[in-house]
């Protein structure tokens, strides 16, 4: 897609975005904003899945592990919630990076176990460790600063960040940086014949992703204003996988669209029927059946195809985008 | 999901029709026309779905025998599950408060779920009240003016009296608490270690287990290498089953006495279960075998219409739409000014309470009640259910202590049981 | 009673549960390469069709044959039908199982709503077995002679049958047997059928103690995982060990840290994972 119209695209999104509170204020711009917060954690996500090869079932609990610091430092200890907030995304990257340490020997199925796992300790500690995490009763409390007291305060301080990140994340994964991820992916073997030190990228790749998905559960106290067990289950991890998965693993953008689509449908479906679970499952098989490579990444395929058609003299044809989808 | 189980429970009891379906005769000018949307949340799953379900039921079988209308306005049903969940019960209290706009919100069953809902409306006034939440806070130090205890109770209220005729009629001087790992819990314990303690008694230990503990293996281990007297469990739903099934399987059930919760022998519990629920003692408010006139009448009605004895859960909500019922009247169903109509549900007197004797909130804001010490007894029919060996009368939240000094003490937790230090 | 024997004992009946659950999952992770994270919903179904069966029958024993054949059928159906598509994909494989967890799940929630059922067990396995001051339930031991009488007739199939011999090479390298020209589908789709139904049995034999009850498919689940991954891939005494380690754990976790329950299990499991991912006994390919 050409720059020009790439930036008409965003510009035309952020208008829409920005006219949420005023056109449909109330339940929907909560709506809004969960979309916008769940994407952040999809889009970081998607920088190992998509990037790096490395689909993890643990970002649920780097996500809640920042949530649940910000509403311990500012509920229970009383703190100021900007020091919160940054405390929590550090306790996310901290997280990540212990993760990091143990899950980068390993890829694949492995790689997805071992997240799970890593992910399950979390969830053991906030459950049992009662008398910091209040266990069974999470922790509640009001953290957002006073001027975010007002809902659509919150939303375009939500809608801002988010969109910063998703611009950050956009200028990782172009990096050279990114590139060397999306070799490894491509083909790991290669990378270390051709002598970069993969370990320390995807080291790397790892902790700014879990800086990412601490990032979405630092606003997600900010919204939601209580934290338990919950936030960091396992459960949560998948919901946020789906969203990349349906939206288009490697595509970054994909995630957004998954967020929108996936919380959209949940509050759709939930309105007529209590069998959301089973559309859900439903949901992952068809993708995995039909469209692994996401609607994104579907719609991408369709245009690269079309475009392929009309440039019939080019010999080579277009980029083959590799598979962009779950391997 | 809402409306169908709305209408599939109304179905169900529009037999029950014939029993007083004399609707209130108002028709007093009201402000408002239009129904009067009423947010139900409780657990349909979870670890406490038995009990849930019969929240609903409760609910749905008053307004069915009032004609559904209240001060010439409809009723409506909105049902959400709260997964026995608390970050569900928010997700859900938000939908149905900004989504489908309810005038009001009743409910929940987990302390925990409550403690969540009640935090998320003390930041937009809408009103919610709870008749099973009974986490000890909402009406000791932590009250929130929009959050009303209609026809419920405090944790650590009835376990008081049980821990007295633990101490002076069975004669229990060691005993070991084993509960589910929440407020409630710790509430309830804590009502029980300080009486019992205070009284001369020894609180050899105590185990907290997670909710939805599926084997209580380790623990009944333990507990049978203590050798206390008694045994005082603190557990609802589908733990409260688990834990009588294991604790007969274990052989402890001759050996070691087992006091209870209300919640661990109610009927959505035994009624599931054989002679190994026999013999339990615990202590409420609500007794389905008690003598009462009007609890004989309940509970007569509940089983035409369920074909089951009815729990706390079904008698709690019950009451608790007899008690709005009386409150929407009082404000000639003018529900959408809120000060007024709260101002009115903290006045209702129940008159005809199932439980046979007028309700009404003390100072601040709990029931004070009789409470019965009951026990699990066999019926003819094979059932079992429970029955009363004394009536303990006017039993406070603050038990035996005033208010002032009891609010000074820490609230229960894990760490804080009142237990006196000998 | 010595409490730590007591406890040992709950540790041991415990893992004779965990066993039969995970020798399904090991067989079909082993030689497939699939995890299948649908295997805790088969354990529930199982327990499900056992309990209908034992109420409309009240036996026991065509509740367990009964679940094991239900959910051999299912088995085959995800295999046969669904995992058909995906065939190559590892990871699209255990993503698509995860929607086959949830949706038998919230099926199982339709047909059988919230609350807990136990299955019902036969008079003469119900309370306690004494032997002098020592009184343990009954259905507990029966559980472990059970588990044991499991090993010994997965142990005799694997190294005494065709099937068996094939399934064990196919461990070692699929590909090679396929070379070999043996039909390796057909080896895949009874490993498959045999890996859900021993989910199936499982689920039975738990629900008669432990109860069913919606969530309960996540949390053998993940005990499953640990059984597995720290036992080692594909092997049966790999299996025995791991369930061991994790049933023994997961009681003294409780009694001694209490606290840090779930880490003492899935501690080894991530270490494992990320130093030894084949486990104690599990071999490379």
């Amino acid at each position: 897609m050409s720059t020009a119209r790439r930036a008409a695209l965003i510009a035309l999104v952020l208008l829409v975005l920005v006219t949420i509170p005023f056109v449909m204020p109330g339940y929907k711009t909560s709506l809004a904003i969960e979309m916008l917060i769940f994407a952040t954690l999809a889009m970081s996500i998607d920088i190992l899945a998509g990037f790096a090869g490395r689909t993890s079932l643990g970002h649920g609990a780097l996500f809640g592990i920042a949530t649940y610091v910000v509403l311990y430092y500012v509920a229970t200890l009383g703190g100021s919630p900007w020091i919160g907030m940054l405390l929590g995304i550090l306790a996310a990257t901290v997280a990540a990076v212990v993760f990091a340490v143990l899950a980068i020997r390993t890829s694949g199925v492995y790689f997805l176990l071992l997240t799970l796992a890593l992910g399950m300790i979390v969830w053991g500690i906030c459950l049992r460790w009662a008398s910091v995490t209040g266990g069974e009763n999470g922790i509640r409390g009001a953290v957002a600063p006073p001027f975010l007291a007002q809902q659509s305060a919150l939303y375009f301080f939500v809608l801002a960040i988010a969109a910063a990140m998703t611009w950050l994340m956009w200028r990782f994964v172009s990096s050279p940086f990114g590139l060397t991820l999306k070799g490894i992916r491509e083909s790991e073997s290669r990378m270390r014949a051709l002598g970069y030190n993969v370990p320390l990228h995807l080291f790397i790749g790892f902790t700014v992703s879990g800086f990412f998905a601490g990032m979405a559960g630092v606003l997600y106290a900010l919204f939601n204003s209580f934290v338990s067990p919950s936030t960091v289950a396992l459960a949560q991890s998948v919901e946020g996988l789906l969203m990349v998965i349906v939206g288009g693993v490697g595509t970054l953008f994909g995630s957004l669209v998954g967020a929108v689509v996936i919380i959209s449908l949940e509050n759709f479906v939930s309105f007529y029927t209590e069998r959301w679970p089973s559309v859900l499952g439903l949901m992952f098989i068809l993708t995995m059946i039909f469209a692994p490579q996401g609607l994104l990444g579907w719609t991408r395929a369709l245009l690269a195809r079309r475009h392929a058609r009309k440039r019939v003299d080019h010999s080579g044809g277009g980029t083959t985008h590799g598979s962009q989808s779950i391997p | 999901m809402d409306r169908r189980a709305f209408l599939k429970s109304a179905g169900a009891i529009a037999a029950v029709n014939a029993v007083a379906s004399t609707g209130p005769a108002l028709t007093a000018a009201h402000a408002q026309s239009g129904p009067i949307r009423i947010g139900l949340l409780a657990p349909l799953t979870g670890v406490v779905a038995a009990g849930g379900k019969e929240m609903v039921d409760g609910f749905n079988l008053f307004w069915t025998q009032h004609g559904r209308k209240i001060a010439g306005r409809d009723i409506e049903v909105i049902i959400e599950d709260d997964a026995s969940n608390p970050d569900t019960a928010l997700q859900k209290a938000r939908r149905l408060v900004e989504q489908r706009n309810v005038h009001m919100l009743i409910g929940d069953l987990l302390a925990n779920t409550g403690l969540a809902v009640a935090e998320y409306v003390k930041g937009n006034g809408t009103p919610y009240f709870i008749p099973i939440i009974a986490a000890d806070d909402l009406t000791q130090r932590k009250r929130i003016p929009n959050v009303i205890r209609i026809a419920g109770y405090a944790a650590s209220q009835m376990p008081r009296p049980l821990a007295d005729y633990a101490y002076h009629k069975l004669n229990y001087r060691k005993v070991v608490t084993i509960s589910q790992d929440y407020t409630f819990g710790y509430e309830q314990c804590g009502g029980f270690c300080q009486v019992f303690s205070d009284l001369g008694g020894q609180v050899l230990q105590q185990f907290w287990q997670p909710l939805n503990t599926a084997d209580f293996s380790p623990y009944l281990a333990q507990i049978q290498d203590l050798k206390p007297d008694a045994v005082y469990a603190m557990e609802t739903g589908a733990d409260a089953n688990r834990f009588i099934q294991q604790y007969a399987n274990f052989g402890l059930k001759g050996k070691i006495p087992m006091l209870g919760a209300m919640n661990l022998t109610d009927q959505s519990v035994i009624r599931t279960l054989g002679p190994e629920c026999e013999g339990i003692i615990s202590s409420a408010h609500f007794c389905e075998g008690g003598d009462a006139p009007a609890t004989k009448k309940f509970v007569a009605e509940y089983q035409k219409a369920f074909n089951i004895l009815p729990s706390i859960y079904g008698f709690s909500m019950y009451s608790g739409a007899m008690w709005m019922a009386a409150g929407i009247e009082a404000v000639k169903g003018n529900v959408e000014d809120r000060p007024r109509f709260l101002d009115a549900m903290r006045k209702v007197v129940l008159t005809d309470s199932p439980l046979g004797r007028p309700v009404r909130l003390d100072a601040y804001g709990n029931p004070i009640y009789d409470v019965y010490i009951r026990q699990v007894k066999a019926r003819p029919d094979g059932k079992y259910w429970n029955v009363p060996l004394e009536t303990v009368p006017n039993v406070s939240q603050f038990g035996k202590m005033d208010p002032e000094t009891f609010m000074k003490q820490p609230s229960y937790s894990r760490t804080f049981q009142g237990i006196k230090k000998s | 009673m010595s409490m730590t024997v007591f406890q040992a004992l709950n540790g041991i009946t415990f893992a004779a549960l965990l066993f039969i659950v995970a020798s399904g999952f090991t067989l079909i992770f082993g030689l497939m390469r699939i995890v299948n994270l649908a295997h805790g919903a088969l354990y529930l179904a199982g327990g499900y069709v056992g309990l209908l069966v034992v109420q409309k029958t009240g036996s026991f024993f065509f509740a367990v044959v009964a679940a094991a054949m239900a959910v051999a059928m299912i088995g085959l159906f995800t295999h046969s039908v669904l995992l058909r598509f995906v065939t190559g994909h590892v990871l699209r494989q255990v993503l698509l199982t995860l929607g086959v967890a949830l949706v038998l799940d919230d099926l199982a929630l339709v047909m059988w709503g919230g609350d807990a059922f136990t299955v019902a067990v036969p008079e003469m396995l119900r309370g306690p077995f004494h032997l002098g001051t020592l009184s343990y339930p009954k259905y507990r031991l029966f559980l472990l002679l059970f588990g044991i009488a499991i090993f010994i007739g997965l142990w005799l199939l694997l190294h005494h049958t065709r099937l068996g011999a094939l399934i064990r090479a196919g461990v070692d390298d699929a590909e090679m047997v396929d070379a070999m020209g043996i039909d390796i589908q057909r080896v895949f789709v009874y490993t498959f059928m045999l890996g859900s139904a021993l989910a199936g049995i499982g689920g039975v034999m738990g629900g008669a103690f432990l109860t069913l009850y919606p969530t309960a498919d996540a949390e053998i689940l993940v005990f499953s995982l640990a059984v597995v991954i720290i036992g080692g891939r594909g092997s049966l005494p790999g299996t025995a060990i791991g369930a061991l380690f994790v049933g023994l754990l997961a009681t003294f976790g409780q009694v001694w840290f209490p606290e840090l329950a779930y880490f003492v299990i899935f501690g080894p499991m991530a270490l494992l994972l990320a130093f030894r991912p084949l486990g104690l006994f599990g071999r490379a390919a």
